[in-house]
Parts: structure tokens; sequence; C-alpha cells
């Protein structure tokens, strides 16, 4: 058959007139068929004669070395989400694989195109607990979407052909293939064809010309719709679609966290974000709407709150590229299957235009009293600390038009909330799997992969030290990327819900912390520290007149809340202000 | 309500699959009852039989974390009316004059004999598996075990030949438009 995979059985024919080269040497030429530039990695015993075969392709690909093999595989989804490529990693087996692990859940659950080589031990030796032998693809199977073990040179190319292919379309996500040593040193005809069917995958469903009517019927009838964006119309480059499918129907929108930037902040149909420490009102709004227009999202449970409460008087239009979200927390009145860039237009052709101005001013209501209870004070340059807000708004000011990466926590929320975005791709936060230690990593591989863009990194003391051994690979890699450091001395979000849920008991989230000036000087990074209001811009401006990497800490107020906040599993609409 | 359904899963004949797959049940919390797999009537299909008693909607979605899987091709979801569905069981029996009349009623075969002990072969419907193991238990039972169910659907062709027909048209489609 035409289509069918590579198979672990048929022998091999010699071909005379191509290249006869190594297994790793295959690996290289694969990853520049397939148009890679950047590489973040860590050698170690398996993967050796892969990295004697980059040595050759030094001035074809950029190899970023890491300092942690989580790093690299953080550091890749920071370069895909910037760029939209896929992002590449090599590790060695063992602990280097192993170390991975974290990563690949990361963009497993955030949709993030990686594709991870991974070395093993030599077949011969497999299955004998070997040095640095782990079962890699059984570990592997449930953090990634698609994995497979390599043992023979000539099956390299189509394997990474595969890898690339199943990483990037439809859903994307992360792909590991596992290459054992004798499979690297082996040599084969070398011919490389990018894959683009394979019959057990088929990750664009055909557009259902009847879902499409019910949803135009749906929107033209609805009189409170609110449209749900989605990463989703990011990873389909439908930034434009999305625009003009808001703009005929005048429907109001709100993003998910990681949905941000594909709508700029300041389009008038914005009306904020989703989730539990998202905006005002399109939480409160959301027991009003009659229709909800999901593109590109998959009604995670910090969006939706109480699942059985959410939108529970709107009809739901989902659109969506994974068959398996449909239906899979709330249930979708008309599923929309398929890519976004191809359903928001035929919608936006057949819809009537409209506006919906009386309902867009419900949702400003919202937002002033969010402004004014909320916003404004955490922005205002009083008290006797100096705050999260404020150090957001300063930033966002300042860098006009900046990458945001964040790590995870209150710094995240703050900074995902009060940045301005201008353009799509301008936010790379771990949203699913909430993975302290992901912004450092991640910044550098933002930098690296649009060293045009300004990237600003927030991260708080306790995320920092996860991964702060890649303030090396910052040094060693001259990546220039701002770190703003929001130093509580807590572990803030969980003190946060110490706080409120657990009668002030603030168990091990206190944090006694180095002296964040001596590590900036230990990696060569240009340091500041703000502690008073009045510093704040001054102290952002040289962040930003220096060149290259700057770690600028600002010392916050210890005890800060983030509101508004819904409580864990309340509905949506018991948004607290405070 | 929980109601039993029998999945198959058509994969590529690859290794692993059975881990990929069984992984799914264990992340979305979904109990295997049992398990069966096997070469399908098509080459180098691989067919999978997979019994379950849980929620429908719970294994609807299940169904389609299945099928997402890279290297699966086709899932089916039956309920136990869809389909013909049969199991194999085999006894280790304690000898008796009681246990040999019981095997001539219920139409068991008998594969060894042994001067302690007889063994015993039962296909059928899981009740009926069940029911001989009630009925031999109080002679004494060394040893028992039991295959997965297997299903067959009434409808006289593979489902899959559909989705296969489908794959293919459109796998020759793209081909065309790239030889333009």
């Amino acid at each position: 058959m035409a289509f069918s995979g590579f198979s672990d059985t048929s022998t091999p024919q010699p071909k005379k007139d191509l290249p006869r080269i190594s297994g790793s040497e295959a690996v290289i030429r694969s990853f520049l068929e397939e148009g890679v530039e950047t590489i973040f990695g860590y050698p170690g015993g398996a993967i050796i004669p892969v990295y004697d075969a980059l040595y050759s392709y030094r001035d074809k690909v950029n190899h970023i070395l890491v300092r942690h093999e989580q790093c690299a595989i953080h550091a890749a989804q920071g370069y895909a989400r910037a760029t939209g490529k896929t992002g590449v990693c090599i590790v060695t087996s063992g602990p280097g694989a192993t170390n991975t692990v974290t990563g690949l859940a990361d963009a497993m659950l955030d949709s993030t195109p990686v594709v991870l080589i991974s070395g093993q031990v030599a077949s011969n030796t497999l299955g004998t607990d070997a040095f640095q032998e782990i079962n890699f693809i059984e570990i592997t199977n449930s953090v990634t979407k698609w994995n497979c073990q390599v043992k023979r040179a000539e099956d390299i190319p189509e394997a990474i052909a595969r890898a690339f292919y199943i990483a990037s379309s439809g859903r994307p996500g992360p792909v590991v293939v596992d290459i054992t040593k004798d499979a690297q040193n082996g040599l084969l005809d070398f011919e490389y064809k990018p894959k683009k069917f394979i019959r057990s995958y088929q990750p664009y469903a055909d557009i259902d010309n009847d879902q499409i009517s019910e949803a135009v019927r749906l929107i033209n009838l609805a009189r409170k719709p609110m449209a749900l964006i989605g990463q989703g119309v990011i990873l389909a480059g439908a930034e434009r679609e999305l625009q003009d499918f808001l703009e005929k129907s005048g429907i109001p929108a709100a993003s998910t966290l990681l949905g941000l930037s594909a709508l700029p902040s300041d389009h008038p149909l914005y009306v904020g974000m989703l989730g539990m420490h998202g905006n005002y009102a399109p939480n409160i709004k959301n027991r009003d709407c009659d229709l909800l227009i999901a593109i590109g999202m998959r009604f995670d449970d910090r969006v939706t709150g109480d699942p059985s409460k959410f939108g529970i008087n709107a009809k739901i239009i989902h659109m969506e590229i994974d068959p398996a979200e449909i239906n899979k927390i709330i249930y979708a009145d008309v599923p929309v299957l398929g890519d976004v860039k191809q359903s928001l237009p035929m919608i936006t052709e057949r819809i009537s235009k409209n506006d919906h101005t009386e309902w867009i001013n419900e949702f400003r209501v919202c937002n002033n009293i969010e402004r004014e209870d909320i916003i404004e004070p955490a922005i205002e340059r009083r008290g006797a600390h100096l705050r999260m807000g404020e150090v957001v708004d300063a930033v966002s000011k300042e860098f006009d038009d900046a990458i945001l990466v964040t790590d995870v926590g209150q710094q995240q929320m703050f900074a995902s909330k009060y940045f301005r975005f201008k353009r799509t791709r301008s936010i790379i936060t771990s949203g699913g799997l909430g993975t302290m230690g992901f912004g450092l990593p991640a910044a550098i591989g933002a930098k690296i992969g649009a060293p045009e863009r300004e990237v600003c990194l927030f991260v708080g003391d306790g995320g920092l030290q996860m991964t702060s051994q890649e303030l090396g690979t910052i040094f060693q890699s001259n990546v220039g990327v701002k770190i703003i450091l929001m130093n509580n001395g807590f572990l803030g979000m969980v003190r946060q819900w110490q706080e409120l849920f657990y009668n002030k008991r603030y168990s091990f989230t206190e944090l006694v912390n180095p002296d964040f000036e001596l590590l900036a000087k230990a990696n060569r990074i240009a340091y500041r520290c703000v502690e008073r209001h009045e510093d704040l811009d001054d102290a952002v401006r040289e962040m930003h007149s220096t060149p290259g990497a700057f770690l600028l800490e600002c010392r916050v107020q210890r005890e800060e809340n983030v509101f508004p906040m819904v409580p864990a599993g309340a509905p949506v609409h018991d948004i607290r202000l405070e | 309500m929980d109601r039993e359904f029998i999945i198959t899963i058509f994969s590529e004949n690859k290794v692993g699959i059975l881990s990929q797959v069984t992984t799914v049940f264990t992340h979305r919390n979904v109990n295997i009852e049992s398990i069966a797999a096997s070469p399908s009537a098509i080459e180098g299909i691989h067919k999978y039989t997979i019994m379950v008693k849980n929620d429908p909607e719970r294994v609807a979605n299940l169904v389609k974390q299945i099928e997402k899987k890279v290297d699966v091709l086709k899932v089916f979801c039956y309920t136990p009316n869809e389909v013909v569905l049969q199991q194999l069981a085999l006894y280790k029996v304690k000898r008796s004059r009681n246990v040999e009349d019981m095997v001539r009623r219920h139409n068991v075969r008998i594969l060894e004999i042994h001067d302690e002990y007889i063994v015993l072969e039962k296909t059928g419907h899981k009740e009926e598996i069940d029911e001989l193991y009630q009925m031999l238990a109080p002679h004494g039972i060394y040893q028992f075990v039991c295959s997965g169910q297997v299903a067959i659907i009434k409808s006289r062709r593979e489902l899959l030949d559909e989705y296969l027909k489908y794959v293919n048209a459109k796998y020759q489609r793209m081909m065309l438009q790239e030889n333009k």
C-alpha cells in the first residue's frame, strides 16, 4: 500500500545514487530538511554520536546548551510559541530523557509542537537495565502526542519526518523519537521525504456545512452572545479571520490565558480574560449570555469553574480541531469540528452584520467597576510597598510590543491581566500544567526565536529558583532577556490560598532567599533592585536601555492577593472582587 | 448509570500500541473488564476488543481519546445487543462422578483427563461461564482461567473498510493536487 508505515522487518534496498551517511548525520540532515535552525539540548553518553555529527554542522544549526534537560524542552516551547515553528531538542538516555518529562507534559497540555530526540542504549542491550537505560517510550506514552523508538539507522529519516508532521499538524503537541546508539552509528542511504499523510492520523476534519449553518442561525438569533478566544486561534494563524468574524458580528470577545494577544488588548470588542483570576466582566456576564462561541479552546476547569453552571443560560457553539475536546467538559449544542482558520470565514461569510452595543455596554460597566476597585488601586504608586500590578504596568508601558513570558503563580496572573498586547504570539506561559520554573527557560527560547523583539519575563522568587541554573545559559549564549523578579519572599499564590481558605496557616510557603544580586553577578548578568515606587520607572528604563540580559529584582509587598478571584469549584459568576 | 460497552479498536500493527491504549484507560479513570487482542480480517491491522462497564458519556469521551492516538485507525463502541460475544474458559477440577455428570449435561469439552483431575473447556457468554464455575466450585476447582471476551458485529462487513476507503480517497486527492 502506498501509505504503509515504516516497518521493523522490511529489508532495506541499497540505492546507489544516494549519499551513504551515519544515522547521526541523518538526524541532523533530516532537521535541515525540516528547516530547523535552532536546537536546544544537552549531551550525554547515548547521544554522543549525534553530537559528533552536529559538530560538522555548527555553521548550519544553532545549538543552545542548556543547564538541565527540562529546560531544553521549556526553551523549545518558548521558541515554538514565539515563532510558530516546531521546537527541537536533543538529550541523552536515562536521566537526560526522564528530566524532560515535565516539559513534555507541559507541551502536551498546552498543545505546543516540540520534537525531542532522545538517545538510547544500543539495541542489543535494551531490556538489560544497562547503564542509563530507561524505557522512555513507556514513560512518555501519556505525555506525548506520539512517540517511537528507532533501532535501525535506515529508519531515522522516516521517523523524523513523521515526528515533524505529527508535532505540527492538527492540534500540535510534543513527540519523542528515541534512537538507539547502534542506529545512530549505523549507515544508511540518506533520502528524506517530508510526511504529509499517515492513514491512521487525520488531523483535519472535513468541515460539516450543516454545523456551519446551525452556528450561523444561532449567531444571528443571539441577543447576548460572547466569543471565547482560545490558543487554537493563534495555533491556526486565524487572528485575521477572528477579527473579521467579530467585527461583522459585533460580538464581544474574552480570551483564555493562552489565547491572549490573538486579539489586541485595545480592540473595541475585547472584554478581558476568562478564568479563576481573569477579569470581572467576562466571568460575571457568563450567566447572562444566551450564546457562547468557543473558538479553539478546551474549557479548562480554571476557565469554567463549576462546569454545570457555566453558561447556564447559553447555547454553546464549540469550534475545535480536536474531536476529543467536543463534549468533554461542556456539552456543545453545535460542535464545529475543524481548523478555525477554515471554519471562521465560512461562518463570517454567512452571518448578518450586527452590533450589540447595549450588551457590550454591560461589559463596560463591569470593566469600570474592576478598574476602579481593583486595577487602579493595584497600579497606583502608593502604599508602603511596591506591588506587582504597578510593576507590570510600568514594564508594559516602557516595553511597547514585547513578548510577555511568565512563570506560574501570582505574577503570572498580574502580568497576563495588566500587560497590554498589540500583536499575536505575545504571551508565553504555562497554562495547563502550571509548571513553576517554566518561565526562565521559555524566555530564553522565545528570545532566540524572535531576537528582534524584546522578551520580558515575570517570575517569582520561588519559580526563579526552580530553574535558576539557566542564568548560565543566558550568559553563555548571550540571550538578551529582561527578567523581572517579583520577590515577595513567599510562594505567593499558595500563600494566598492559605490566607483565604486555610486560616492563614502559612505551611512552608515562606522562602528565605539567596542574594539575587550575587546570583546575577555570578552569571555576569546586569542587575538592579527596586523597592520604592519612585525608583520604579527609572529602573525599568535602565533595564530597557541596557543591552543584553537584565535582572530587575522588585521587592514587592510580602502579602498581596490577586483579585478578582473565582473560588475553586464555584460557578464563574460567583467571582469575588475582594 | 453504568452500562456495558464493547470497544473495538483497530490499529496499525506496531510495537507498544496496547500499552498506549491501556494508558488512556488509566488516565481517564475507566476500568477494563476484559481485553482481547488479535489480528483483524484486514492484513496489517490489529484489533483489540475491550469490555467496559461505565457511564455512557464517559465511554464516549474515552473512545475519542483512544482514537486520538496516532497509530490507532478507528475505534467503535457497541452495546452488547449489537454484537455476538463469546469467551473461553478452562477449569481444572477434581475428578468425581458428579463432575463427570455435569460435564455431559452442560456441553462442556473435556481437554484432558488425569487420575486426580480433569481439564474442562467452556465457550460461551460470560454468564454461562460464571454459572459453570459456581456449579463446579463445591467439587473443588484447582485452577481456572478465562479469556477476554471477543465480539463480532452483526452487520456483514467490517466497518473499518469504510474508514479505509475514506482515507484512501483523501490520499488520492492529495496526490492528484500535488502532481498538478
